[in-house]
């Protein structure tokens, strides 16, 4: 009887080569950024050998552990080190599928946490780079309500509660336009929102955004009283302030604020309070603008983000002066590590932020929580991503009276996905970027869904940076890592 | 892990995982097998025994019950389904979308 043998096919050689990451060295260290899933491990020698191996191209197992062996290692060691380097993907095969990894998108029935009340659209400033009544404005507010009414306020409350299953906490966010023009609404949505949220058995906080002009002692101790989170737009010493924050006759805003500054600071404790400054042409000296926030005004945190703009606008800052901007942010960033080692919190918030993000190892779908867990609400009851695109007719993701327009937020969220963006593909930043500010996409490229290709060097530098500051503190003050466990406070 | 040290939470979620399989290197060199799909109708361009790409019937194109049509309407899979032509030409008039009123069709009493 004849048979049939077939020989077993022979398999094909597997080989490795190194995964996705970024490799960065701290307080002598070796570490790796493993892009796939945002986590970071400190090498020994023989990981950081493996990996220098396969520099120069991919290597058949055999070749990989005969040159291990050659370095030292024996026959257990080198196995080892390549199965743990497998196991977290430092090192890949041909023959290992990684096409499923990324992070997936989130639950069509996700919850609200977060809405952005504007309760007026209407401001006493007319800073000449605003992105809500500046040259590159995208609301349309023409024949809009001007101001939020309570009945709108009080819907936009129970619609937030609502939408939230699950939630132990929600959280509202008065912003403008400038706020306290419509402090008597902010008061009152304030004690019921708290009043339902009880009644619901949620915990609630405030928080506002404010150009600080309009505070006075009452409005001070009812945000104090309340524990209102609190964060004032400004920019500076008075000639930094003063060159693009200014009123409708091109008086600045520096004298009126100063004193209602002191008393903010000195009077609410119950809060941080932090200053948000836009950076733009002539308002880049960043070391200048923090201590005079942190040391001379006694903020608790500073945050400073470059303006958005189309790139056509005189007040964006030119190539030039935004290398400048990052070797300033550096320098803070080293003294945010110097205070970190000695235990002590520096007030330089966008390190403080990235640190968070990298102590969890987030792998973000989206650049930001926009049309997931926080909407905007415009004064008319409009919902939008979020405040930077309220009353843009482009952008309404339905109204509070009747709900979130599904499809099209089912739209925002699926252009805004990190993985439908081409060129973050290949960028190992994107864990935390995911192509930066929807908005800003918009302003920029006309498209929410477009990443933000203006600042990508500059993200990079930026992350590898905070990586850098990561990697020392893994090393020689790790229990300060640990404060980072506990989630950031919902101010 | 002897040789990676995990220094933030996700990296400690994976140093959990990783330590409690016991996945040698020639396990990791290759992507898991996959669970056994049947390909049924599919080579007919029809969704018929067709599951997504985690095994479920939850992400198909067409609703998996609505296959009872291929069997009952096209006829081109021989199983036990009434007969649209002959005798049952009634037999899904209660069910006007397969993935809600499946449960309306009925076994059929000649």
């Amino acid at each position: 009887m004849n048979a049939i043998v077939e020989a077993a096919p022979r398999a094909p050689a597997v080989r490795y080569r190194t995964g996705e990451l970024h490799e960065f060295d701290a307080a002598g260290q070796n570490f790796v950024y493993l892009v796939a899933a945002g986590a970071i491990f400190m090498l020994d020698e023989g990981a950081y050998a493996v990996i220098r191996r396969l520099d120069d191209g991919a290597l058949e197992h055999h070749q990989l552990v005969a040159a291990l062996m050659e370095n030292g290692y024996s026959h257990e060691d080198a196995m080892d080190l390549i199965r743990e380097l497998l196991a977290v993907q430092g090192i890949v095969t041909d023959q290992r599928d990684m096409a499923a990894s990324g992070p997936v998108s989130p639950p069509a029935d996700f919850p609200l946490q977060a809405l952005v009340l504007n309760i007026t659209n209407q401001c006493n400033l007319a800073c000449t780079y605003c992105y809500e009544f500046g040259s590159d404005k995208i609301a349309t507010p023409h024949g809009k309500q001007k101001f939020m009414t309570l009945e709108t306020a009080k819907m936009s409350v129970d619609f937030l509660l609502a939408q939230s299953p699950g939630r132990k906490a929600v959280h509202i966010t008065f912003f403008g336009g400038e706020t306290l023009m419509n402090f008597r609404l902010l008061r009152d949505v304030v004690f019921h929102a708290s009043e339902q949220a009880a009644a619901h058995g949620k915990a609630i906080t405030f928080s506002l955004t404010t150009n600080a002009t309009l505070l006075t002692d009452e409005i001070i101790a009812f945000l104090s009283e309340h524990e209102i989170g609190v964060t004032v737009s400004m920019d500076g010493p008075p000639d930094l302030q003063d060159r693009h924050r200014v009123y409708k006759n091109g008086k600045g805003s520096y004298d009126v604020i100063e004193p209602r500054l002191r008393k903010l600071i000195a009077a609410h404790r119950t809060r941080a309070i932090t200053a948000r400054v836009t950076l733009s042409d002539g308002v880049t000296d960043v070391r200048r603008i923090y201590h005079h926030l942190k040391d001379e005004l006694g903020f608790h945190e500073v945050g400073f983000a470059p303006v958005t703009n189309s790139g056509k606008q005189d007040y964006a800052i030119n190539a030039v002066d935004m290398d400048e901007v990052l070797r300033a942010f550096n320098e803070l960033a080293n003294e945010w590590l110097e205070d970190a080692l000695q235990g002590k919190t520096h007030g330089f918030s966008n390190v403080s932020e990235t640190i968070g993000e990298l102590f969890r190892g987030v792998n973000k779908s989206h650049p930001c929580g926009a049309g997931l867990g926080l909407l905007g609400v415009s004064a008319s009851g409009d919902l939008s991503p979020c405040h930077r695109f309220t009353d843009a007719d482009t952008h309404t993701l339905g109204n509070v009276r009747n709900g979130i327009d599904a499809a099209r937020r089912v739209d925002f969220l699926a252009r805004g996905h990190v993985g439908t963006k081409y060129d973050c593909q290949s960028c190992w930043a994107r864990p935390l970027c995911a192509g930066g500010c929807h908005h800003e996409a918009f302003v920029r490229y006309g498209d929410t869904g477009h990443a933000n290709l203006h600042y990508c060097d500059w993200i990079r530098e930026w992350t590898d940076t905070c990586l850098r500051i990561y990697g020392v503190l893994a090393v020689k003050n790790p229990e300060f890592l640990d404060r980072f466990a506990v989630r950031k406070g919902l101010s | 892990m002897k040789h990676l040290k995990p220094v933030n939470q996700k990296a400690r979620r994976i140093d959990d995982l990783t330590s409690s399989t016991d996945e040698d290197f020639v396990a990791l060199q290759h992507t898991p097998p996959r669970p056994h799909v049947p390909m049924g109708c599919t080579l007919a361009f029809s969704p018929g025994w067709e599951v997504d790409a985690g095994g479920g019937t939850a992400g198909l194109c067409q609703p998996v019950e609505r296959d009872i049509y291929d069997c009952y309407v096209t006829c081109f899979w021989p199983v036990q389904v009434a007969d649209h032509v002959n005798y049952s030409p009634d037999w899904a008039s209660n069910c006007a979308s397969a993935t809600k009123d499946w449960r309306n069709l009925d076994i059929v009493f000649p």
